[in-house]
């Protein structure tokens, strides 16, 4: 075995040359192979979608079919659209509360990350269940969570005396509620990604702050936090890019004929109504490219803000 | 390490004291974490009359089971189900076979133009899906495939995310063992076959982890291209149900705790795997 192995090795490499072209060769056919499928799929599905898609912005779904061009005619109704705003707000303000919710992960994930913590497992799973739990049906149980009259969140609010309201059809309320639904349905994703960050905070440093004199508080605030900001970073980039692409929720919560809704739908249920209810896939075109361009722009500007707080060791 | 013995005491005592208080907190977290899946299991046992009495019962006067019985009846709930574990597995066995062989041609071979196509690639994966909805409506349109089981597979087949995350688990793998296959006389293909899938087994367990939470959850692609109440997945079928004119939340409860219960199961067999594939890549999920 050994013996062959010693042949075998030089005579390979002493061919390199002359063989190495043939084996480029060959190489280049494997790879047509291999890569060629998603090549196509990807090209016809996904490549091409976007050309097509930056073309439609600039027309208009003709009287008899077909598409007529516009030049920027889509683009400028964009920007005299209120409802456009309006939804590009409410995205926002989703994102917002969302957004909220990631100083209770952190809190949740540094508790979590205790040394020895019993019953970890459950607590995970249990944080977890969200993430793995369909939206639509976790909404239709927030339906009935939020129902002014028998929903069990206003019954707990009576016990402090408290009235509460008809949640899902009042404007700025609904987002709120809806926006509560969201940090549930992330929180345990955010959870476990801030766990694994936690796990590279080295136990020692945290030890000898602890013998330097440092409380629970300091050792979090001036050792934890710190390290930790890469990962709070990836948690609310992410958090972003998702929360700004929010349907479903708002979908499934506020039923068409809600008073709420009008007021309430983000920037995609938008762009769904505009392409695939009323079928004006032109201007729904140029909204989606509005929507990917807001969503670089805020990304870009988190990676360059990162370099403020964001601690790399 | 060495030192341990003589500091352990002090310090692990400050580390451990207060673990009551962690627990009081995170206990409390959980509960609110999971209440609403209990009022969901409560109200799916209720009568509609008792799911409407104000103030709310917490607990069923008696169990009603009969709600998961007329969840079937209301909507074409069982071959709802059947679409939605269709689709997810054809997307599942598509993606393992397309993706696992261009993830592991971007990672190993040498071919001109290879950087530039990944980069490509990869620009696809920064685009929001709404950018390409309506031309992938066109095109389902245009092949005839509305309303069929193939709009719901195969153009997600082609999912970049999966093709980054098994180019980077591949890249991990260590060349010598592909290496030494190759000096033994195996071809590429060979190599492929009997040296590498094997060992791009965990990889491809993340894969389809993802895969099928993207596909479980999914519903603006299928409400678009799906029309019939039967062909329909199940999160499209239940988003339907939510007009003001159905609301017997009981037999919307027995519908949505079915709906949930296979990913839920899955994840309770599977939990490593969901947690540390989440963990590592942020997970699109």
């Amino acid at each position: 075995m050994t013996t062959e192995t010693q042949v075998t090795v030089p005579r390979n490499l002493s061919l390199v040359t002359a063989k190495g072209r043939k084996r480029k060769k060959r190489d280049t056919l494997a790879a047509i192979i291999f890569i060629g499928p998603m090549t196509l799929g990807l090209s016809i599905f996904y490549l091409w979608p976007l050309v097509r898609t930056f073309f439609l912005s600039f027309t208009k779904w003709g009287a008899f079919g077909g598409t007529e061009f516009t030049g920027l005619e889509n683009y400028e109704r964009l920007i005299n659209d209120s409802d456009v705003w309006q939804a590009l707000l409410v995205s926002f303000g989703y994102t917002g509360i969302v957004l909220l919710g990631i100083p209770v992960a952190i809190v949740m994930a540094v508790l979590l990350n205790q040394k020895n913590l019993k019953w970890l497992t459950g607590y995970r799973v249990l944080f977890f269940l969200p993430v793995v739990t369909m939206p639509v049906a976790a909404a239709l149980v927030w339906r009935l969570l939020y129902n002014g009259r028998y929903g069990a969140i206003n019954y707990i609010l009576s016990w402090f005396g408290i009235d509460g309201p008809s949640w899902l059809t009042q404007p700025g309320l609904a987002l709120v509620a809806i926006g509560i639904v969201g940090v549930w349905l992330l929180l345990g994703q955010q959870i476990i990604i801030l766990l694994a960050g936690l796990q590279g905070v080295p136990r020692t440093l945290l030890e000898s702050s602890a013998i330097d004199g440092a409380n629970a508080v300091q050792r979090f605030r001036y050792v934890t936090l710190p390290l930790l900001t890469p990962s709070i970073f990836f948690v609310v980039v992410i958090t972003v890019i998702g929360c700004l692409q929010m349907f479903d929720l708002v979908f499934v919560m506020l039923e068409p004929g809600n008073p709420a809704l009008a007021s309430t739908k983000t920037i995609v249920y938008y762009f769904y109504q505009v392409g695939f209810v009323y079928n004006d896939r032109g201007y729904a075109a140029a909204i989606a490219f509005l929507l990917m361009v807001i969503i670089f722009i805020l990304t870009a500007l988190q990676f360059r803000l990162q370099k403020r707080w964001v601690h790399y060791e | 390490m060495s030192r341990k013995p003589e500091r352990t005491d002090g310090v692990e005592r400050k580390f451990t004291k207060p673990k009551y208080l962690v627990h009081l907190t995170l206990l409390v977290a959980v509960i609110v974490m999971i209440s609403p899946y209990l009022w969901q299991l409560a109200t799916s046992l209720k009568t509609f009359e008792e799911s409407v009495q104000v103030p709310p019962t917490t607990i069923p006067d008696d169990f009603y089971f009969e709600n998961y019985s007329t969840i079937f009846e209301v909507i074409p709930f069982a071959s709802m189900m059947g679409t939605t574990i269709a689709m997810t597995v054809g997307r599942i066995i598509g993606q393992l076979v397309v993706i696992t062989l261009a993830a592991y041609g971007f990672a190993r071979f040498e071919f001109p133009g290879k950087n530039l196509i990944f980069l490509v690639f990869l620009s696809v994966m920064m685009v929001p899906d709404e950018l390409l909805i309506i031309p992938q409506y066109e095109i389902i349109q245009s092949l005839g495939w509305l309303d069929t089981l193939p709009a719901l597979i195969v153009p997600r087949i082609f999912w970049v995310f999966g093709l980054f995350l098994l180019r980077q688990f591949f890249l991990t793998l260590p060349l010598e063992i592909e290496e030494a296959a190759r000096i033994d006389g195996a071809g590429r293909f060979r190599t492929f076959w009997s040296v590498v899938l094997p060992l791009a087994k965990p990889g491809m367990i993340t894969l389809a982890i993802f895969s099928c939470l993207f596909s479980w959850k999914e519903l603006l692609w299928p409400l678009i291209v799906m029309s019939s109440p039967d062909k329909m997945p199940v999160s499209v079928g239940l988003a339907t149900l939510r007009g003001s004119f159905f609301v017997d939340y009981p037999v919307l409860m027995a519908g949505s705790t079915l709906a949930m219960l296979p990913l839920i199961l899955v994840f309770i067999f599977l939990q490593r795997h969901f947690i540390e594939g989440i963990a590592t890549t942020g997970g699109k999920a």
